[in-house]
C-alpha cells in the first residue's frame, strides 16, 4: 500500500484556488516529550517511542480510536545521526526487538512505527493507504492535505520526527571529498543550511543596510515564545531567558551565524490528522481548514544562491500560497515561518508581506513590539529556536492559535488564518489553515 | 590549510585535470550558451541532452560576501579556525560564482568588493585545488 497524492506537489504559478481549498480539515494533533538527546538507555524515550506517543496523543486529541484511522504517511528520511557504530566510532550495541537495527533509534519506518502502534495497544487495523515518503514536515503536511482532497484516505494519520543521539551533530571526517562535497568541503563550506543563509544574509545587510545585531529582537522573541510553549525544549530544560547581551557576545560559529542564531537538535515526534471537512464537522474539535498547500524546490545552478534568488523564491512562494487560498496578504493572521537559522526567516516575512512588511523591512518590524501580545505577534510559536529544532512547533501553534487553546502564548489580534512552513527558501512546503472553509 | 582532497569522477575529470596544470575550465552548454560550475553532468540551466563541453576561464573574479567560519563539522579544518570563507563572482560570468580562503587576507579583513585572481594550491603531488586571493 504505497500511492500518491495526483496534485503534489504544487510547484507551479498561476494554478489559481486549490481544488480542495476548505474541503479538508485538520482535526487533532499530538506531539511527544522532547529530550536533547536520547540517553541510549531509556527504551521510553528513544525516537520510535516517542513517535508511538505523538500518534497516540493525536487521536486521542481527535476524539478518535486508532481503527478510524485509514491514511497513513510519515517520513522515512533519517532524523539526525545514525545510531551506528561504524558512523560515530563510539561502541554502540542494537539491542532487543523493536530495537535491534536503527528502526526506532535513528530513523523510523512505516512498518515500524504501525507495528509499534499494535504493540502499544492502538493498532492501525483499518489502514488503506500508506505514504513512505523521505518529506520534510513542510512538504509532507502538503502531501497529506492533498491525499486527503484527492479521496486516497479519509482520516489521515500524519507523523514526522527530529532525532538526536549522543554526539557532536554530523561531523565529516576523512581526507578526501567525494560527490557535491567535492565543491565546498574544502574550503571548509559545511553540510548545512547555516552558511548559504549566512552569505544571503550578508548580501541583505549590504543592499538594505544593517548588521548582524538587528537580529537580536526577533531572537530574542523567539526564546520568550519558546519559553511560552510548555512541551518546548527550553519550557522544559533551559527554562530561562537569554539576554541582548547574551545574544551580542556569543560564540560565533561562522560569521555572521552564532550560536544563538542556530536551532538546536532535540529528540521528539509529532503527529497531525487530516480528513474531509465533511467528516470533520461533527468531530471533537473545531475543524480547521486547508485553505492551500504549495512547495517549492530551487537547484542551485553553481556555488551559492544569491539574495536574488532567495527574495524571487520567497515571492513566488507567497504568491502562490495566497493565490491558492484565495488570500491577500492582509488575510493571513498567524504567520510561524521558519527559523532553523535566524539568518533567512526575514525573507519569508517580507515574501509573505505579513503586516505589510515589505523588502527590507525586516529589521525595523523586529525592533516594533513582536510579542505574542502586541499588534505583530511574529512566529507566535517560537519556531525552531525557541522550542528545540522540532519543525513542528509552528504547527503546533498554528493549530492551537486557531483553536483559541495557545494559552499564555495566545494572540490578542485576530486569529482565524494562519500559515506556516519550513525548511529554507530554496527547498520547502508551506499550508494555508482557516477556522473557516474559505475567506 | 588542509584542504579536503576532491576525489574526481568521469563527469568531472577534465576539470580537476586543467586545475592540476592551473587552468579553470567550466562546462560549458551550447545549447543555452551558458557556463556551468560546480561541474554537473547535465545543464542546470536548459533541458538539452547534449553533454556539455569545455571552456576555459579567465581566473579573475570579486569578492561578493566573506564569512568567517569559527567552528566547523570539517574535521581537517578544525585545526585553522577562525578562517575566511569567501563566496567570489566570475567576472566572465558574475552567475557564476566559487568559495574561497582568501589565502593571505587575515580574517575580518577582508575587503568586500575586492578584486580577486585564481590560485592553485597543491594537496598532494601533482593534485591541485583552486583557490582565490584578493588582488594587491
Amino acid at each position: 500500500m504505497t500511492s500518491s497524492a495526483g496534485g503534489f506537489p504544487r510547484y507551479a504559478e498561476g494554478m489559481g484556488l486549490w481544488e480542495h481549498r476548505g474541503k479538508v480539515a485538520v482535526v487533532g494533533y499530538g506531539y511527544s516529550a522532547i529530550d536533547r538527546r536520547w540517553d541510549g538507555v531509556s527504551m521510553d524515550r528513544t525516537l520510535g517511542a516517542f513517535q508511538i506517543a505523538a500518534m497516540q496523543n493525536a487521536i486521542e486529541d481527535a476524539g478518535l480510536t486508532a481503527a478510524d484511522i485509514d491514511g497513513f504517511m510519515c517520513s522515512e528520511a533519517m532524523a539526525g545521526d545514525t545510531w551506528a557504530q561504524e558512523d560515530r566510532g563510539d561502541p554502540r550495541p542494537y539491542f532487543d526487538p523493536p530495537y535491534d537495527s536503527e528502526d526506532g533509534l535513528s530513523l523510523t519506518s512505516a512498518d515500524w512505527l504501525i507495528a509499534g502502534m499494535a504493540r502499544e495497544g492502538t493498532p492501525l487495523s483499518n489502514l488503506q493507504w500508506i505514504d513512505r515518503n523521505e518529506l520534510a514536515i513542510g512538504q509532507e503536511t502538503g502531501k497529506a492535505a492533498q491525499a486527503v482532497g484527492d479521496g486516497m484516505a479519509n482520516v489521515l494519520l500524519m507523523t514526522y520526527n527530529m532525532g538526536n543521539v549522543p554526539g557532536r551533530y554530523k561531523l565529516e571526517e576523512g581526507a578526501y571529498s567525494e560527490g557535491a562535497r567535492k565543491w565546498s568541503a574544502p574550503w571548509g563550506w559545511m553540510t548545512s543550511a547555516m552558511m548559504q543563509h549566512a552569505f544571503v544574509f550578508m548580501q541583505y545587510c549590504t543592499k538594505y543596510g544593517g548588521s548582524h545585531d538587528d537580529l537580536a529582537p526577533f531572537v530574542l522573541n523567539q526564546r520568550r515564545n519558546g519559553l511560552l510553549t510548555p512541551w518546548g525544549y527550553y519550557a522544559q530544560h533551559e527554562p530561562y531567558q537569554i539576554t541582548l547581551e547574551d545574544y551580542l557576545t556569543q560564540r560565533y560559529i561562522c560569521w555572521p551565524n552564532g550560536l544563538l542564531d542556530s536551532d538546536r537538535p532535540v529528540n521528539h515526534a509529532f503527529a497531525m490528522i487530516f480528513t474531509t471537512a465533511e467528516r470533520a464537522k461533527d468531530m471533537k474539535q473545531k475543524p480547521i481548514y486547508v485553505l492551500s498547500h504549495v512547495q517549492a524546490s530551487h537547484p542551485t545552478k553553481t556555488t551559492m544562491a544569491t539574495l536574488e534568488d532567495h527574495e524571487a523564491w520567497t515571492d513566488s512562494l507567497a504568491r502562490r500560497l495566497y493565490e491558492g487560498a484565495g488570500a491577500r496578504p492582509e488575510d493571513l493572521d498567524i504567520f510561524n515561518p521558519y527559523d532553523g537559522f535566524a539568518t533567512f526567516t526575514q525573507s519569508y516575512l517580507e515574501g509573505f508581506q505579513w503586516h505589510g512588511v515589505k523588502r527590507g523591512e525586516a529589521f525595523d518590524f523586529y525592533a516594533g513590539d513582536i510579542r505574542v501580545e502586541g499588534p505583530h505577534p511574529f512566529n507566535s510559536s517560537g519556531g525552531n529556536l525557541g522550542c528545540g529544532r522540532t519543525r513542528t512547533a509552528m504547527y503546533t501553534d498554528s493549530i492551537e492559535q486557531l483553536r483559541g487553546t495557545a494559552g499564555d502564548r495566545q494572540v490578542t489580534v485576530r486569529a482565524e488564518t494562519a500559515a506556516m512552513g519550513q525548511v529554507t527558501p530554496g527547498g520547502n512546503g508551506h499550508i494555508f489553515l482557516s477556522v473557516h472553509p474559505q475567506i | 590549510m588542509p584542504k579536503t582532497i576532491p576525489v574526481p569522477d568521469a563527469v568531472d575529470k577534465p576539470f580537476w585535470d586543467a586545475v592540476n596544470e592551473k587552468r579553470l575550465l567550466l562546462q560549458h552548454c551550447a545549447e543555452c550558451d551558458k557556463l556551468q560550475y560546480p561541474i554537473k553532468a547535465t545543464c542546470g540551466h536548459c533541458d538539452t541532452k547534449d553533454p556539455l563541453g569545455w571552456k576555459e576561464v579567465e581566473g579573475k573574479g570579486h569578492i561578493l560576501e566573506t564569512l568567517v567560519v569559527h567552528d566547523t563539522r570539517v574535521v581537517r579544518l578544525k585545526g585553522d579556525v577562525p578562517f575566511n570563507v569567501a563566496i567570489v563572482s566570475l567576472d566572465e560570468d558574475p552567475s557564476i560564482n566559487f568559495l574561497a580562503n582568501l589565502p593571505g587576507t587575515p580574517v575580518n579583513e577582508a575587503p568586500q568588493g575586492a578584486a580577486v585572481e585564481a590560485v592553485y594550491e597543491e594537496l598532494e603531488p601533482g593534485v591541485f585545488i583552486h583557490d582565490w586571493k584578493v588582488v594587491e
